[in-house]
């Protein structure tokens, strides 16, 4: 059988009503082991031991059953078989024992990884499972960015995870799994989503995935020391043989896996005209051309100048002072300003086989930089024009997040002071400048995205088992939205963006409002933004609720979204119902459907938001938000190949890292792929220790970190924290000024001794921006970086896995993560006579 | 003379304070809330009437619990008399133009701003623009050498921690600067405001009082003529000298938001919530006698026996005919304050050897306890076994003593002995047990007692946490007038007058301001 809430259910008719977790009188079996034919030896990858990162493999067998000619086991098999479970009767080589050190996943195994003593790893654990059991699943793992930013992250991940469920845990209030990296939780998702990016209007936009862009177009994939294949386990199957990081990026991008801007070597504008004029259809004027090789997509030659970001506007962000991973590279080949790049580039022989090399690395891009913020950050320093922009206390807004259940208001305290406008004015500004230029330059014009295939939609079913077919090698037919990108045309009123701006758009109405799967109509909601907001009485949005304002915007966010609307909210889940067939989820939000949030209502006080479809937590009956409780209690799928949480993971490229199961993967061994990076200076002590970037306590990100008060609550500038013995080596002591450099840039702070921090560890705070107290260094004879100078880019394969089931992208939640864990420096004491 | 054989003297209500520092966090919202609000005034950059210090560690300012170096707080004489350390009046009129027990800037640290013009107005150059230190106190470039905290999460700690006054006698010997053997706690710190308060005995022009209807400590601008003897005479080190006034300034308790019944800034801040405000009615005949108690370690009982049970006829009787209005009695027997000090004793005073009876208590903290399951005795295999017996605790107990009970490990271990028996009965009750009463019998508590303790510090709601009685609009007069005076009688010399050599401000022992700019502008920043 087929069991119900698989991915088939969603997107088919039959399966309607059948996309659900009951599994009737199923009983599926968890282990084949009382009940197998035979067993076999499975071959198992192991990451601790081995000459490459793809490290070693091991035996350990599983009992088997034969199916329609098939070996089949269980995964829980499978998984006890990888964590060294030692069953009676089973082949292979098991641990002994806990105190097996020998043998990978024992207690005693980790003490030797991570230093925790075998028995109070042990002990941990048995307390998290005996309380799960004992609280109906109230053990928690609450997780930041400790181990968020490791480049095997998602392995981390999914061994929480794997614990979580197994020990019944997920969807628990007060257990599961609970992180606070990213908290920025849009609650009214809908209505944020459907304006911010302009589907009232035309769908769908150019979202990109943040870390594959500034690979590219930082050129930080020129200094790669290794390539993917270094990764592969000796049981894949040699797919990234031969490939650069670049080149499964470029594949990636041209499979439909991930998204990639822009898209095309051409301007995609006049890709439509030329389809126009040769009376065909866009698409298949693109696949034309690409398949002749007269188009290429731009990931695949992001150093040919046609394909160059030219204008950046960064918008409240800190880019190149706070959050740039690889923040010399940006500065060397985006901005083409003075860099502390140390770093030789990939040798030949060891470069990209199908992303374009070119001899000289392009330095300075961009033709244009705009920020807009009110601090003078490190971007704002770098940027062609500052636009000043309005505080919180300065203008009208919205907030949410993750860590409390309310929407609330943020309301001007006081008139935006000297030049300084609200976002809102300022983006209303630009785009009324721009639609007059446009009337001119642009007019009317027909335009053409490459869309990734995108998560939630049937596009999940496109690439079957995460096979790797590619039609540039002629593996398959380049069908768009199947092998490839689909292709979807705009139609652009240029000289209409303004009006566009400032109107809600006839979309919600024709097409409704989508969101993970479920589309409402908020026919009503519209009318009664007609008479809050007022009609607009002109031009492109005539007859269309105004947007006229921040506080108009507020307004059409909050009734558009499931979360402050509750008749949308009751609306969502009876469409989830007719979706699963259960009932019961309605009545989640029936309790509130009258209620509206408006913004008048959030400036009084913060109101609590009501469980709406967008998210999958219940807050019904006066209860905290946790994951995945409407899962549990009604039997909604996750939204996975199964519909249920996955231990196992199919796809060719997961496979070929050896990483189908939640394996331990250590670090990056940094030191064997960069080697020795010291200067050696005839008496100089230096030391390389590990360099990790942790949120400091006296800023958020970059901000505050300038402030007098929090300066003088902390060390007064930039430091890095060392230990004892670290210290020792080079002869410095506390407060005292050191240098930290490796390929990627140089740092001068002030050390900060602590017997707190582990020999062979340091770490910078994330995020010194480099405006405060940053001598210049010793090893550059510039103004030292900030926190991002030391680290890099690193683009693991895994997460550009698209194309099937859960592996498919979704905006802000699946593509390569910005990892800057694995990376070391080296230190020593400088000259303490600093000079700025 | 414990309380019931001796008849109750003048009642007087004090609003309290306790901190739960189990919940500290260090986040040090407290310290810039209250600096934003009190001292982000040229004269005072260097002060942080509320601050927060990593523990083990010297403090700010450096060492100020050293009373040998310091002169703090009080001491018996050999007739076993109650006298400032700071010396009898004589001594001190002697000193008044070379105080040598004064803390100098170095102790606490120079107060610095950046020059953050240049960000927005340094022409092209060959780099960035960067922002650097400026001292507040010369206005030239300085480096950052020490800060008000400076030992924020153990930084330093292996060259610094060892000086901390609390790191002595044998135990001291096992605390070791070592990866594996890391402890630390956060302590936040403000003006005690003590019942028998050292600054006000020892200030020689009257211009530092104890409020009446209150207890609040406080200085009059308009008397204080800068001798500075108070700054020495606290052992707390709680008041600061403005160096632009030359006089001395100090935590007020927000005294305008409590007359209208609200929390102190750093309170209603606090992101742990885990401050508690409330009144303390108490003996003032008795303080004296309290404060000079023979063996320091029974200074905390004797403090304990001052206050008065809020609930007891004859208290309120008492307390009525002192004048305290009704609605204060009832805000007295709701006060959280009172309940973790007499009723559940589980919060403790900051150094009570310092005999000035302290007013801000704290609740010793307890984490972390998991580490030591097995060393106490637990049962190691039992993964129900959570919670710990607390004798082998990371933070040695002996530390926690040296801080809140003049040495008496047995009392701050039985302090964590209820908060653990709490805690192992609370999860019984969460997981729908009954729970071991018996384990709660042990440490004096009741079933029902457990609960409301645990309500008041693991709930801790708002209205729980701060119970302020609002001013009476009758007191307005006397509340702003001068004439509020100390209340208390000690054994030193009066308050009151004496020597007060005409109205020159006096210049102190730190250099004075040359500004650049407008006086005013750089307090706290540009920006």
């Amino acid at each position: 059988m087929v069991p119900n809430g698989s991915l088939g259910f969603r997107w088919g008719k039959a399966g309607q009503g059948h996309w659900n977790l009951d599994l009737g009188d199923t009983v599926p079996e968890l282990s084949l082991l009382d009940s197998a034919e035979e067993t076999v030896a499975v071959a198992l990858p192991r990451f601790d031991e081995g000459g490459t990162e793809g490290g070693a493999v091991m035996v350990r067998g599983v009992p088997v059953r034969r199916v329609g000619g098939r070996l089949v086991t269980t995964v829980f098999d499978l998984l006890l078989a990888q964590y060294g479970v030692r069953r009676p009767g089973l082949p292979g080589d098991w641990p002994d024992s806990y105190e097996d050190a020998s043998r990978p996943y024992t207690p005693a195994w980790q003490e030797t990884v991570t230093s925790v003593p075998a028995e109070q790893a042990a002990r941990i654990a048995r307390e998290f499972a005996r309380n799960a059991e004992r609280t109906r699943g109230r053990s928690m793992i609450a997780m930041g960015a400790g181990t968020n930013h490791w480049f095997h992250s998602d392995t981390i991940y999914r061994a929480f995870l794997a614990l979580t469920t197994m020990t019944g845990c997920q969807g628990v209030n007060g257990g599961g799994w609970a992180h606070y990296v990213g908290q920025e939780k849009v609650r009214p998702l809908t209505g944020f989503q459907h304006l911010a990016f302009a589907f009232d209007w035309q769908r769908p936009t150019r979202h990109m995935a943040g870390t594959s862009y500034w690979y590219l177009h930082t050129d930080q994939w020129r200094y790669e020391a290794f390539g993917p294949d270094e990764l592969a386990s000796p049981l894949g199957a040699g797919r990234f043989r031969g490939k650069a990081f670049a080149d499964c990026l470029a594949q990636a991008v041209r499979l439909g896996w991930t998204p990639g801007h822009p898209g095309f070597n051409r301007n995609p504008l006049d890709l439509a005209d030329e389809a126009a004029a040769q009376g065909r259809g866009v698409a298949e004027h693109i696949v034309d051309e690409l398949t002749s090789g007269r188009l290429r997509f731009a990931a695949e030659d992001p150093d040919d100048p046609a394909n160059f970001p030219r204008v950046l506007t960064v918008w409240r962000a800190n880019l190149l002072g706070s959050s740039g991973k690889g923040n010399e590279y940006f500065l060397r080949h985006l901005l083409g300003t003075d860099a502390a790049v140390r770093s030789a580039e990939t040798p030949e022989g060891e470069r990209p086989e199908e992303v374009v090399w070119r001899p000289e690395a392009p330095e300075g891009k961009l033709d244009l930089l705009v920020s807009m913020d009110f601090r003078m950050t490190s971007t704002g320093l770098l940027s062609d024009v500052v636009l000043p922009a309005a505080t919180w206390y300065e203008k009208d807004d919205l907030s949410s997040t993750d860590m409390h259940p309310f929407v609330h208001a943020f309301t001007p305290a006081i008139a935006p002071p000297w030049q300084a406008r609200t976002d809102y004015d300022t983006f209303l500004a630009l785009a009324d400048r721009f639609s007059e230029l446009a009337a001119t330059h642009l007019g009317t014009r027909t335009d053409v995205l490459p869309v990734p295939l995108t998560h939630d939609t049937p596009d999940e079913l496109a690439q079957p088992g995460g096979v790797v077919r590619d039609w540039r090698k002629g593996e398959c037919e380049p069908v768009p939205g199947r092998t490839m990108p689909k292709l979807v045309v705009v139609e652009r009123d240029y000289p209409a963006v303004a009006d566009k701006l400032r109107a809600v758009g006839p979309l919600l109405e024709t097409l409704g409002t989508t969101t993970k799967g479920v589309t409402v109509h908020p026919d009503r909601e519209i009318e009664e933004l007609r008479s809050r907001c007022g009609t607009v009485r002109d031009g492109a949005g005539t007859g269309r609720p105004s947007l006229a304002t921040a506080s108009d915007m507020c307004e059409a966010i909050l009734a558009l979204s499931g979360t402050s609307n509750g008749r949308l909210a009751t609306e969502g889940f009876r469409e989830l119902e007719r979706q699963t067939g259960s009932t019961g989820l309605a009545a989640l939000a029936a309790v509130r459907e009258a209620e509206r949030i408006t913004f008048a209502d959030t400036r009084t006080q913060p109101r609590a938001v009501m469980t709406s479809y967008e998210w999958s937590g219940s807050e019904s009956g006066g209860r905290r938000y946790s994951p995945f409780v409407i899962n549990v209690e009604h039997d909604k799928p996750w939204h996975t190949l199964t519909g249920r949480q996955h231990f196992f993971a199919a796809h060719d490229w997961i496979s070929e890292l050896g990483e189908q199961l939640p394996v331990y993967r250590p670090p990056l061994n940094a030191l064997r792929h960069y080697g020795d990076e010291h200067l050696h200076e005839p008496g100089r002590a230096e030391v390389t220790v590990r360099y990790l970037t942790p949120h400091s306590k006296w800023s958020i990100h970059s901000e505050y970190q300038d402030n007098a008060y929090m300066l003088a609550l902390s060390r007064g500038g930039p430091v890095i924290w060392m230990s004892t013995a670290d210290a020792g080596k080079i002869g410095v002591r506390d407060n005292e000024w050191i240098e930290a450099y490796n390929r990627n840039g140089v740092v001068a702070a002030r050390a900060v001794v602590s017997h707190r921090m582990p020999e062979g560890t340091v770490y910078m705070y994330h995020a010194k921006d480099r405006t405060v107290n940053v001598p210049t260094t010793e090893v550059s004879g510039r103004r030292g970086g900030g926190h991002n100078a030391l680290t890099r880019l690193l683009v693991k394969p895994t997460h550009l896995a698209g194309g099937y089931a859960q592996f498919t992208y979704a905006f802000n939640y699946y593509g390569p993560t910005g990892n800057q864990r694995d990376e070391v420096t080296v230190i020593r004491r400088r000259d303490q006579r600093v000079e700025y | 003379m414990p309380r019931g054989t001796a008849p109750i003297g003048r009642v007087m209500a004090q609003v309290a304070m306790v901190m739960n520092l189990d919940k500290c966090i260090g986040c040090h919202t407290c310290s810039v809330t209250c600096k934003q609000t009190w001292t982000n005034r040229t004269g005072v950059e260097y002060a942080w009437f509320n601050n927060v210090e990593t523990k083990p560690g010297v403090g700010y300012p450096r060492r100020y619990e050293d009373q040998e170096q310091w002169k703090g707080g009080w001491m018996l004489d050999r007739r076993g008399r109650l006298v400032l350390r700071s010396g009898g009046r004589i001594k001190r009129l002697l000193s008044l133009f070379s105080n040598p027990d004064l803390p100098t800037i170095e102790d606490y640290y120079e107060p610095v701003t950046y020059d953050y013009d240049t960000l927005v107005s340094a022409p092209a150059g060959p780099d960035l623009p960067v922002a650097r230190p400026h001292s507040l106190l010369t206005g030239r470039p300085t480096a950052v050498t020490w800060g008000a905290n400076w030992e924020d999460s153990l930084g330093g700690a292996p060259e610094h921690a060892g000086g901390d006054p609390n790191l002595s006698g044998e135990w001291a010997e096992r605390v070791k600067f070592a990866f594996e053997q890391t402890f630390l706690f956060h302590l936040p710190r403000l003006c005690e405001h003590c019942l028998n308060p050292a600054c006000v005995s020892a200030c020689p022009s009257g211009a530092m009082y104890k409020r009446v209807e209150d207890g609040i400590v406080l200085v009059d601008q308009h008397r204080c003529r800068g001798w500075r003897m108070c700054v020495t005479a606290c052992p707390y080190k709680k008041v600061y000298v403005n160096h632009a006034t030359g006089k001395a300034e100090k935590c007020t308790f927000c005294f305008p938001r409590i007359e209208a019944g609200q929390p102190t800034v750093c309170s209603e801040t606090c992101v742990g919530r885990l401050r508690y405000l409330g009144l303390v009615l108490y003996d003032a005949d008795r303080v004296g006698e309290a404060a000079a108690t023979p063996d320091e370690r029974d200074l905390l009982d004797a403090q304990r026996d001052v206050f008065l049970d809020p609930h007891d006829p004859q208290v309120i009787a008492a307390a009525r005919e002192s004048g305290i209005p009704e609605d204060w009695l009832d805000a007295a027997r709701r006060s959280p304050v009172y309940a973790l000090i007499s009723t559940y004793r589980v919060a403790l005073p900051l150094h009570p050897e310092y005999r000035t009876l302290p007013m801000v208590w704290y609740v010793p903290p307890l984490s972390p306890v998991l580490d030591a399951v097995t060393s106490a005795g637990g049962d190691q295999d039992d993964p129900d076994h959570v919670f710990a017996a607390v004798t082998r605790l990371r933070i040695p107990l002996e530390y926690l003593a040296e801080l809140f009970t003049a040495g008496d490990t047995d009392v701050v271990g039985g302090v964590l002995m209820k908060l653990t028996a709490l805690r192992s009965y609370m999860r019984a009750r969460t997981l729908g047990e009954d729970g071991d009463e018996a384990a709660l019998r042990a440490v004096g508590l009741t079933a029902q007692e457990a609960q409301d303790l645990h309500r008041l510090l693991a709930v801790a709601k708002y209205a729980d946490r701060y119970v302020v009685p609002a001013a009476h609009k009758e007191d307005a007069a006397a509340l702003t007038a001068l004439e509020n005076r100390c209340p208390v009688e000690t054994a030193g010399p009066p308050a009151e007058g004496g020597g007060t050599p005409g109205e020159r401000a006096v210049l102190l022992g730190m250099p004075t301001v040359r500004r650049r700019g407008t006086p005013d502008a750089a307090a706290g920043g540009h920006r």
